[in-house]
């Protein structure tokens, strides 16, 4: 099976670890994710304002790039790529003045129309490939690990998005537990991390994104699991700043969903770039003793 | 500090423009908090969206434009998806921000950023503080 894939700017540089951990993953399940040709940036954050539509033309030709391929759907990894892309596709399928005002603006693209189906990689696993599949497939049970599903903002709202209804985590908690581990639920799972006020305003979103490790360490997590390249740099890259500032007691690892799934799929740890995380990341794995060679991810 | 409700301060104007971009009508709220006590940045806001809404319904321009609400908000829609009322708040945020950006005062200079976090932050984090916080 073939699908096509939007990855986003980030996962080509600094979130590596999501973007190449993903792929091995479907691999090894047989999916082919073929990466959109010419795709740009899809804006990272929606344009809320009724008279501003020049923010939506970077999103809608991607999806064009994706129609073009005679895509039905498009699958995106990154949090904030999937909810810009998504709620852009619904102005397209719904609004028709909107539509016809951007269509005409982009007179050099095909005419678009909301064709395309924008899903995160968790709603085809959950709608394509099915949990019972992926458990056969697991080679390496994440057992003894107790993970922890963090949604952030993006892939619950707003409600004409959401991946799953806000307050519904069952799509990252079935994976999880595709792959044998324990998963709990932990009252801060959809809380904001603070987002891109880390640059504006950066007490503010280390606060919030305080508040979440600590919740979590609470319930008894052993690490955080999420699929946000910015949900991972406030709550993972920038733990060290918080315990400096004893807004956190202890370092708690955060993975991708998909480092974790690739790992449990036998995939090369070389693929999941583990270096890329913080240290406590491959601490945690080998404390746990699975047989991957993390040797190599420690060295970088 | 008492508001001064007058002709000269409240501005009718204001809230017909801030409805038109926000796309959301304001007399819709009833003031029953559920989005401040939703707000994860709540604790950094000078006033709750609450307040800032009840400001706005009055039409005192000059009173919100004192409130650094809509500069902390980081449009994460928890509010929105609670609201009892279903208006949309990250919207009417996205308006204030917007009236003040758009006399060309940006609220964010990577001048003033800590080195560490240009050089580590993901490329998702600038486009999107720059998108929100810049003319």
């Amino acid at each position: 099976m073939k699908v096509s894939y939007y990855p986003g700017c980030t996962l080509k540089s600094k979130a590596k670890n999501l973007d190449e951990s993903a792929v091995a993953a479907m691999a090894a399940l047989g999916v082919e994710m073929e990466e959109l040709p010419r795709w740009n940036c899809c804006g990272a954050v929606h344009s809320l304002a009724d008279d501003d539509l020049i923010h939506h033309v970077a999103p809608v030709r991607d999806l064009i790039r994706a129609k073009e391929q005679g895509a039905e759907i498009l699958v995106t990894l990154c949090s904030m790529c999937y909810n810009s892309l998504a709620r852009a596709n619904l102005i397209m399928r719904d609004d028709e003045e909107k539509r016809r005002t951007i269509n005409l603006f982009m007179d050099e693209e095909i005419d678009y129309q909301g064709e395309v189906e924008v899903v995160h990689l968790l709603g085809f696993l959950d709608q394509r490939i099915g949990w019972s599949t992926i458990r056969e497939a697991v080679k390496v049970p994440l057992r003894g690990m107790v993970l922890a599903p963090y949604y952030g903002c993006t892939l619950q709202r707003p409600r004409d998005v959401a991946m799953e209804p806000p307050g519904s985590f069952q799509m990252m908690r079935r994976l999880l537990e595709a792959l044998g581990s324990e998963v709990v639920h932990f009252p801060a799972a959809d809380l904001c991390c603070g987002s891109y006020q880390i640059l504006a305003h950066p007490e503010a979103a280390e606060s919030s994104s305080a508040v979440i490790l600590q919740t979590a360490v609470q319930a008894g997590a052993d690490a955080l699991v999420l699929s946000c390249p910015l949900c991972d740099f406030n709550l993972g890259k920038r733990q060290a700043s918080l315990l400096e500032q004893g807004r956190i007691e202890k370092e708690v690892p955060v993975f991708y969903f998909t480092q974790l799934f690739a790992l449990a799929l036998g995939v090369s740890p070389d693929l999941c770039h583990l270096e890329l995380n913080t240290p406590s990341c491959i601490s945690l794995l080998k404390q746990k003793g699975y047989p991957f060679d993390l040797d190599e991810a420690e060295r970088v | 500090m008492p508001i001064k409700i007058s002709a000269r301060t409240v501005k009718r104007e204001f809230l017909e423009r801030l409805e038109k971009i926000s796309g959301q009508n304001i007399h819709k709220c009833f003031q029953c908090g559920t989005c401040s006590g939703s707000c994860p940045m709540n604790a950094s806001m000078d006033a709750f969206p609450r307040k800032v809404m009840h400001l706005a319904q009055l039409g005192l321009e000059g009173e919100v434009g004192k409130l650094n609400t809509c500069w902390i908000c980081a449009s994460c829609h928890a509010c929105n998806v609670k609201c009892p009322r279903g208006i949309d708040l990250p919207r009417v945020m996205e308006a204030l921000r917007l009236m003040a950006l758009r006399r060309n005062v940006d609220h964010i200079n990577p001048s003033r950023m800590a080195s560490d976090l240009l050089r580590e932050c993901p490329q998702i984090a600038m486009v999107a503080a720059f998108r929100k916080l810049t003319s």
